[in-house]
């Protein structure tokens, strides 16, 4: 994995560099030059920062020169077909690449300014502090209440049973699941439905105290009524958390999100205010995307 | 091929084929109402009774037409969640249906008049006298209609355009109307009765300026209702 050396501020790298940037030819699959990405890539304090990514899994290249700011207490979603590169951006951002051997992340990356693929970070603290959600809920063969209390255990952050209590209490509850498991923490995770199996997963990624929470297409495996469910716990976490979530589903992007970043073959095409991607998009891309023009 | 927004098609061929019978039901309807519209100016003019009548009574073909364009909208609001141009464009459509409906009405009422005026061929009446303005507003309608069949804005701001010198026709041909009324106090009634009439063509004039700011708001995602004109015109980049 290479990093160059980053400055501890997210201004964007020199773009001055070599040619200028255009917007994306929608003709030219083979263009990948330098482009440019349309609408507010950028935001004013952001949470975190990326500047000017690629990633590689050996040689072929999946992210071509992406910049974004996910902001501060927000819900981005990112959008985009089949390999466009949206789930492997957001592993990016608490370095879930660094377990795939062949994969190479090039870029600078911030979190409230802090340098994450720094010599020195401490990858675990990253992961708390950036926690994921999987497409799959995964929870551990254990029971509900060690799941939540796992985390919290390794980092050292309860002294005693009761503080640990509370900690499995509170991410229960932050996670919309504990008035159904109240009475049943000793039983195995893995028994509960998957809609409330997924919740147990934010619960657990909670429990940590994480400060962004990134789901990657979390309600893909569950029904209408577990992923409504879902959806509104979204809306009470982004009170206290900043999340980003990959989907697929765009009317779930339109639902959940306040700025949507829309991916085309490992290249950030335009990134705006959901209710104006979603009515007036600016790159012909993103209209073809979001209204089934397929192609 | 381009389909009824332009650009590529969509994937689901019926989803295209929703799409495209919505703009066919609306030029339709268009149609419809372009022709009531002619008719009832016609039937003023001429004195036409049965005309007249036919116009007045064909109203309900209309307004069956605004149900069904209507429920299409809300069909494809419901089965598909359009989002940006398509949406737009059901949106548009929703409130261009509600202008062409009110335009049918101004045409039937128009019918009415020049049925009760026919009693009465009386050429001190005036009743002629607006058949400049019928021509204008009709083509005014026309060109809104051809607008939203070739989604040009520029046509339709240009259509906009020319609601100003209807409304000063109307003016002129009030005041002209007032001055006989004064002249002629016995024609008095059949006087107020071709003013209704030129007021209803107005008030297509009107309508089909709302028609051509549906075009601009589904072409552009624009919305430019309540603007003057000349706002309209600046924020238009040709």
């Amino acid at each position: 994995m290479e990093s160059a050396d980053s400055p501890q501020s997210p201004a964007p790298a020199a773009q001055a560099a070599t040619g200028e940037k255009k917007a994306l030819d929608i003709h030219d699959h083979t263009d990948v030059g330098a482009y440019e990405t349309i609408g507010s890539p950028f935001v004013k304090n952001p949470k975190m920062s990326a500047r000017n990514v690629n990633v590689y899994y050996g040689d072929k290249q999946a992210i071509h020169d992406v910049s974004l700011d996910i902001g501060r207490n927000e819900v981005i979603a990112m959008i985009g077909p089949s390999g466009c590169g949206k789930s492997t951006f957001l592993r990016t951002l608490n370095r879930m690449n660094d377990i795939i051997p062949i994969c190479r992340v090039q870029g600078d990356f911030s979190l409230d300014g802090d340098n994450i693929y720094g010599a020195d970070q401490d990858t675990v603290l990253l992961r708390a502090r950036v926690g994921m959600v999987f497409q799959k809920p995964n929870p551990f063969p254990k029971s509900i209440y060690e799941n939540v209390a796992y985390g919290p255990r390794i980092h050292g952050l309860a002294h005693n049973k009761t503080e640990m209590d509370e900690i499995v209490e509170n991410s229960l509850r932050r996670a919309s699941l504990f008035s159904e498991v109240k009475d049943q923490l000793d039983k195995p995770g893995t028994g509960l439905s998957g809609g409330q199996q997924q919740r147990l997963c934010i619960a657990r990624a909670i429990a940590v105290s994480p400060e962004v929470i990134l789901m990657d297409e979390p309600c893909s495996a569950l029904d209408p009524i577990a992923t409504a469910r879902i959806e509104e716990l979204i809306d009470e976490l982004k009170e206290n958390y900043t999340i980003a979530i990959v989907t697929h589903s765009m009317q779930q992007a339109a639902r959940v999100s306040e700025r949507t970043a829309y991916f085309h073959l490992g290249k950030l095409i335009e990134v705006g205010a959901t209710k104006q991607v979603f009515t007036m998009p600016k790159h012909e891309l993103t209209e073809n995307y979001i209204t089934g023009r397929f192609g | 091929m381009e389909n009824m927004t332009g650009g590529e098609q969509h994937t689901s061929q019926s989803y295209n084929a929703e799409l495209e019978a919505l703009r066919s039901s609306v030029l339709a309807m268009g149609g419809l109402v372009e022709q009531q519209c002619q008719s009832a100016v016609e039937a003023l003019i001429t004195g036409d009774e049965k005309m007249a009548e036919e116009v007045a009574r064909s109203d309900y073909a209309v307004n069956e037409l605004e149900l069904e364009i209507s429920a299409q909208c809300t069909d494809i609001l419901a089965r598909r969640q359009p989002a940006a141009r398509d949406l737009r464009m059901v949106v548009g459509v929703i409130r261009m249906v509600a202008n062409l409906e009110r335009i049918g009405d101004e045409a039937a009422k128009v019918g009415r008049l020049a049925l009760k005026l026919s009693d009465n061929r009386d050429k001190h009446s005036y009743q002629s006298e607006p058949q400049h303005l019928g021509e204008g507003v009709t083509a005014m309608l026309r060109g809104a209609l051809d607008a939203f069949a070739r989604l040009d804005v520029d046509m339709a701001i240009e259509i906009i355009a020319g609601d100003k010198e209807i409304d000063r026709e109307f003016k002129t041909l009030t005041r002209l109307l007032m001055t006989h009324m004064m002249e002629q106090p016995q024609q008095v009634k059949n006087m107020l009765r071709v003013n209704s009439c030129a007021r209803a063509l107005e008030r297509v004039g009107d309508h089909a300026v709302n028609l051509c700011e549906e075009v601009i708001y589904l072409v552009e995602g624009n919305d430019v209702r309540h603007l003057s004109f000349e706002e309209i015109k600046r924020r238009h980049v040709s």
